[in-house]
């Protein structure tokens, strides 16, 4: 009964910081995804030197390991959030990781919007931010739906590795709780909880993206 | 009155003698039916783009109602947008959304309000025939349905033209028949100027008034259609009226 207690604790740690982090990196990484798309060679604005170190700062961050992020930052972590150590201190690593991801994930389902629809859009005398809001974001809706089912399993995998690093949440609830311990069968409750909580995700957004998918 | 002078367009990697167009000068009276007609590369794409604001002259300018728009670039010209409704190639629908979302998003742009946007969307679909279809998505709908709702939404906002690119193109000839009466009922109702970019001797024959000839970036032929396609006087006329069987759309009442 207790270790029951303990999982749904430690998965509520989880669910918690990969949704905080969730909601953060795509405040931050969406509006970057859209800025790639608008400076590319054939945006609204195109930029090539913006788009390019812009670029470049998105892969290099994505490159870094996501262990050595964490200890990178913990300075910053620290100063963020007062300490290093925890669930709540664990949102700026995954934050700070996925942001350059869902620039790249946001960007790749805004470039699928068909080039004419825009220039159509443009020709009838659309403002740019009309256009982002209308054309980009609303044609590219259930990519983009589908994009955020791909971050936040990606960022729940890293959560359970910032749980090595004291991060709370159920990576640390099966390393300290049962890899330290030689509890085998406590390590696999744990990860069929990830299992079931990535599956349910994935299909509830693959749903909703096929739902508002009208193109087909 | 759209008054096209001197217009030419070369694009970067061209010559002035393979310019995409050279000193292309015509002007569209108010309330007809103009064909502009070519083979593939002879600049139609060219001066849509250069029309819809797309592109930039190299020198020579536009005036659409004695309002000027060479220059005025893609993120500006709003009234000579709000004039010149346009129907492009691909229909160039937002494919989510519903067909009368799509023709009440020129008017949305505007911040018209919804209850005369919605007035406005009701008229156009009973216009163009498409009552029915006002809550599906466009992929549910055939070529020519589709090709009806671009011409509702390029009405949408009242323009004093409507400039149609290749409208007939993906069309099989029953649909471009309806397609090509409808042009016309809406020329007589609303007194809209109708511009048809074409390569088909046949819309141009069926439906329009006068027709220029574009050849390699310059019109080589203007006038009336029966009279040029009747006194052909340029190769290239000569070439477009009996290069292959000249499909004969009948005379849409």
């Amino acid at each position: 009964m207790e270790i029951l207690r303990d999982i749904l604790l430690a998965t509520g740690e989880t669910l918690y910081m990969s949704l905080v982090s969730l909601v953060i990196s795509y405040l931050i990484g969406l509006p970057l995804g859209i800025l790639l798309i608008l400076t590319q060679s054939d945006g609204l604005f195109p930029r090539k030197t913006v788009n390019t170190v812009l670029g470049w700062i998105v892969d290099m961050a994505r490159s870094v390991p996501f262990i050595i992020l964490m200890i990178l930052i913990v300075p910053v972590t620290r100063w963020v959030m007062g300490t290093a150590i925890g669930t709540t201190a664990a949102i700026v690593p995954l934050t700070l990781c996925a942001i350059p991801f869902v620039a790249r994930v946001s960007e790749q389902s805004l470039k699928e919007v068909d080039k004419g629809t825009i220039e159509a859009v443009l020709a009838m005398g659309a403002k740019p931010w009309q256009i982002i809001l209308h054309v980009y974001l609303n044609e590219a809706l259930p990519s983009l739906v589908r994009g955020i089912a791909l971050t936040a399993i990606n960022i729940i995998g890293y959560s359970a590795m910032a749980g090595a690093l004291g991060g709370g949440g159920l990576g640390n609830y099966a390393i300290t709780e049962g890899y330290y311990r030689y509890d085998t069968t406590l390590v696999i409750y744990t990860v069929l909880v990830i299992v079931v909580i990535v599956i349910l995700l994935q299909t509830t957004f693959n749903f909703v993206a096929k739902k508002i998918n009208h193109k087909k | 009155m759209i008054v096209l002078s001197n217009l030419s367009k070369t694009y970067a990697q061209q010559t002035e003698d393979n310019a995409a167009l050279k000193g292309v000068s015509f002007e569209v009276r108010p309330g007809e039916i103009f064909g502009l007609i070519g083979k593939s590369g002879a600049g139609k794409t060219t001066l849509l783009r250069i029309l819809a604001q797309l592109e930039t002259p190299t020198s020579g300018y536009v005036d659409v109602n004695g309002v000027r728009i060479a220059g005025v670039g893609k993120h500006g010209g709003d009234e000579v947008k709000r004039q010149l409704g346009i129907v492009f190639q691909n229909f160039d629908l937002l494919m989510q959304k519903t067909v009368e979302q799509n023709i009440a998003f020129p008017l949305q742009l505007r911040g018209i309000e919804k209850h005369e946007r919605m007035r406005r969307v009701e008229e156009l679909l009973k216009l163009v025939g498409l009552s029915d279809k006002a809550k599906a998505y466009p992929a549910m709908l055939s070529g020519g349905q589709k090709q009806r709702v671009a011409i509702a939404r390029a009405l949408a906002s009242d323009p004093s033209s409507l400039l149609l690119d290749e409208p007939t193109s993906a069309l099989d000839s029953v649909t471009t028949r309806s397609i090509l009466s409808l042009l016309k009922e809406i020329s007589e109702q609303r007194k809209v100027t109708i511009i048809i970019i074409t390569h088909e001797i046949g819309v141009v024959k069926s439906i329009c008034q006068r027709v220029a000839v574009l050849d390699e970036g310059n019109v080589v032929e203007i006038g009336s259609v029966s009279d040029v396609f009747t006194r052909p006087q340029s190769p290239m006329t000569r070439l477009l009226l009996g290069a292959k069987e000249v499909t004969d759309f009948g005379n849409p009442s």
